[in-house]
């Protein structure tokens, strides 16, 4: 009897030993990821965030994980399902914390998530890396939370964008002055009206036709006739993806033919081109990417073999640039404490997919703020501060 | 002139919808508040069968009408019938109906929100261009309206030149007159919810062809299914019809030439109007 409870506790103990010693050499860092599985932005966020990570922690794992000081470590992912809802999103983000314990946390998906769920990262102190929110705030927010960083731009410099590609058209010929422009009356569509109009007036353009509908507008076909009927040389429309599928279509229908068409978000989708085919050649929209950047295409190709889905043209390569930022600044930092990650994403620049990016003051300031379809590619043809845009051309008539 | 064409198909889709509830307000004197969600379950189920099976919604039209049928009689029979049975009079119906068809509302939300979450969907038929007077229309609307026109003469056919369509009519001006000349009430109202719900999801099918829809837009649907009914009397399927072209032609004449925000406003007034001058709708009977 008694020998036999000693042989158990001999044998556990011999167990305990060995395990303990195979976890200690198998070092593994925690990240957490809490974004839409389900909701309104379930769709964006399957196209433009879950890929990305699901690839960054292939990419890393298969180098055979992060260097940090003298040890490897592999990256182990723990992901909720925010429900496109800000309640959940905190709630998530405080059981990764709290319960989980994670290490970092990747970037909520979407500006609005982002806001909501700012406070509770800084104040457990995560590096909180936005690659998918666009606000003109970024300014206050980065003040407010200085673990915070801004990689995707302002609205501002989105709308800018928009009178720049403009501009170029203008000169080469291809349009005139006259602009149409209508705005989805929501947080980001008024933003990118509020500067995308004076920017637009001050570049010497007449807007002949303006209108603003609400959120979730099913028929926009009177949108589009009374754009039509107003004579215009381009159309412009700050968009949210469901209008900027339904105006393309309406515009395609009624035979509305102009030099430069413009929609908001959801043009850099890869279903956008697969939806309107030869159509979409020519269509604008927030975003772009440089396809003659080797780092775009091994980017692209590895993204297209690993996730089987083409990447969007817009958030998706910055996406992928905040994952690769976290993973130097661990290496770099050479520790897993989060104000020392802090404190080395704003020392020095890093090299991602999209190029060089500098967070001295928590604020990517070079974006693509313009993309057009050119052939199947949808090209950056304007932006601030970032090299490689290609000319715009003048949209042909509808099919 | 292409905002007159644009409303009046607008208004042939519109028609649908509120041909569904007429038929259920003004008949089985249910008040059905979930009406809207019969909707785009069709609009799903529409989109489902020809995403997944390539069925083309038309063909759909055959599949999704029967289905709601029956799922709407057995509503009624098993759901409804016991309300109707201890009401006491109209009122209490009107009220317990509308309960309890809320209940229903949130329950089909909730299923349509497990089963294709809630994010918009669409799917691309018959989206090229049509002429009509030199103007260009989707083709979608166009066969929506033809189709919607079809399915409301049918029923007009049903109403107005059979016996048991008299029957029904019957139970929508008096029910306790219709019992006393021996025609069986209960069923009739069974038989004109159910023929309700096939009629909204017809609606929904024909709808989803070039419409963006999501699982919480029930309501939507229902608030103008409302206003069209009332507008045009209830229980009157011609009034519906009137009703719902002169919806559609007042929102696009609104979207088009004052603006596009404006169309749940320019409804709204339009409703506010009605109501003051001539609150039994356009065919309704003036209330004794």
């Amino acid at each position: 009897m008694f020998r036999r409870h000693m042989m158990t506790l001999a044998v556990s103990a011999v167990a305990l030993a060995v395990t303990t010693g195979f976890a200690a050499a198998q070092d593994t860092l925690k990240i957490g990821a809490s974004a839409p599985k389900t909701g309104p932005l379930a769709g964006g966020a399957a196209v433009t965030h879950w890929p990305n990570v699901k690839l960054w922690i292939q990419d890393v794992n298969n180098r055979g994980g992060l260097k940090v000081g003298n040890k490897q470590m592999k990256l182990e992912l723990v992901e909720y399902d925010d429900k496109t809802s800000g309640e959940e999103a905190v709630k998530n983000i405080q059981r990764l914390a709290t319960v989980d314990k994670v290490d970092f946390i990747v970037t909520p998906y979407s500006t609005g998530l982002n806001v909501a769920t700012a406070p509770l990262i800084a104040r457990y102190g995560y590096p909180h890396i936005t690659t998918s929110a666009a606000t003109d705030n970024v300014a206050e927010f980065a003040k407010r939370w200085p673990n915070s960083f801004w990689l995707l731009g302002t609205s501002k410099q989105l709308a800018e964008g928009v009178a720049d590609a403009l501009v170029k058209l203008r000169n080469s010929g291809a349009i005139g002055k006259r602009v149409a422009l209508v705005n989805v009356a929501d947080a980001f569509g008024l933003e990118l009206l509020n500067a995308g109009k004076p920017a637009l007036q001050k570049a010497g353009f007449d807007i002949v036709y303006e209108a603003s509908y609400p959120l979730g507008t099913q028929d926009v076909a009177p949108i589009i006739s009374a754009a039509k009927a107003a004579n215009p040389d381009a159309f412009v429309a700050f968009s949210y993806p469901p209008d900027t599928f339904a105006l393309t279509e309406q515009a395609q229908i009624q035979k509305f033919d102009v030099g430069a068409f413009y929609v908001g978000v959801g043009t850099a989708f890869p279903g956008y081109a697969g939806r309107f085919k030869d159509n979409a050649n020519g269509v604008m929209g927030v975003g772009g990417i440089n396809p003659d950047s080797k780092a775009i295409q091994e980017y692209r190709k590895k993204h297209k073999e690993v996730t089987g889905a083409d990447p969007d043209s817009w958030a998706s390569a910055v996406t992928y640039a905040g994952l690769q930022i976290l993973e130097q600044a661990i290496e770099r930092a050479g520790t897993t404490d989060k104000a020392a990650v802090i404190a080395e994403i704003k020392k020095k620049p890093f090299t991602t997919v999209v190029g060089e990016i500098s967070l001295a003051d928590n604020i990517n300031h070079n974006v693509w703020s313009v993309g057009q379809w050119q052939n199947g590619s949808f090209n950056g043809v304007a932006s601030k501060g970032v090299d490689g845009a290609k000319a715009p051309v003048k949209k042909e008539a509808w099919k | 002139m292409e905002t007159l064409v644009t409303g009046i198909l607008l208004g042939g889709t519109y028609a649908l919808i509120a041909l569904g509830l007429t038929l259920q307000y003004g008949v089985a004197r249910i008040m059905n508040l979930a009406t809207g969600e019969t909707l785009v379950a069709a609009c799903f189920i529409a989109f489902w069968l020809f995403a997944s099976y390539q069925v083309s919604p038309l063909w759909g039209l055959f599949i999704i009408a029967p289905i709601a049928f029956v799922i709407n009689w057995a509503i009624y029979t098993y759901l409804l019938r016991p309300l109707v049975d201890r009401a006491r009079n109209a009122g209490m119906l009107e009220v317990d109906s509308i309960l309890a068809t809320f209940g229903l509302l949130f329950l089909f939300q909730g299923l349509m929100l497990r089963s294709f979450g809630g994010a918009y969907t669409s799917y691309t038929f018959l989206a090229e261009r049509f002429e009509i007077f030199g103007g260009f229309y989707g083709l979608n609307r166009v066969v929506a309206f033809v189709a919607a026109c079809l399915i409301a003469v049918a029923l007009y056919l049903f109403l107005y030149k059979t016996r048991y369509g008299t029957a029904v009519r019957a139970v929508a001006v008096n029910p306790n007159s219709a019992n006393l000349v021996g025609i069986d009430v209960a069923s009739a109202a069974a038989l004109a919810f159910a023929l309700g719900g096939a009629l909204t999801a017809c609606g929904g099918t024909l709808l989803s062809t070039y419409y963006t829809f999501n699982a919480s837009m029930g309501v939507v649907f229902t608030m103008k299914a409302l206003i069209i009914v009332i507008m045009g009397g209830v229980g009157d399927v011609r009034g519906a019809v009137l009703a719902a072209l002169i919806l559609g032609i007042a929102e696009t004449a609104v979207a088009r030439l004052i603006d596009p925000g404006l169309t749940l406003a320019a409804t709204y007034a339009l409703f506010t109007l009605v109501l003051l001058f001539r609150p039994q709708g356009i065919f309704g009977r003036q209330q004794t």
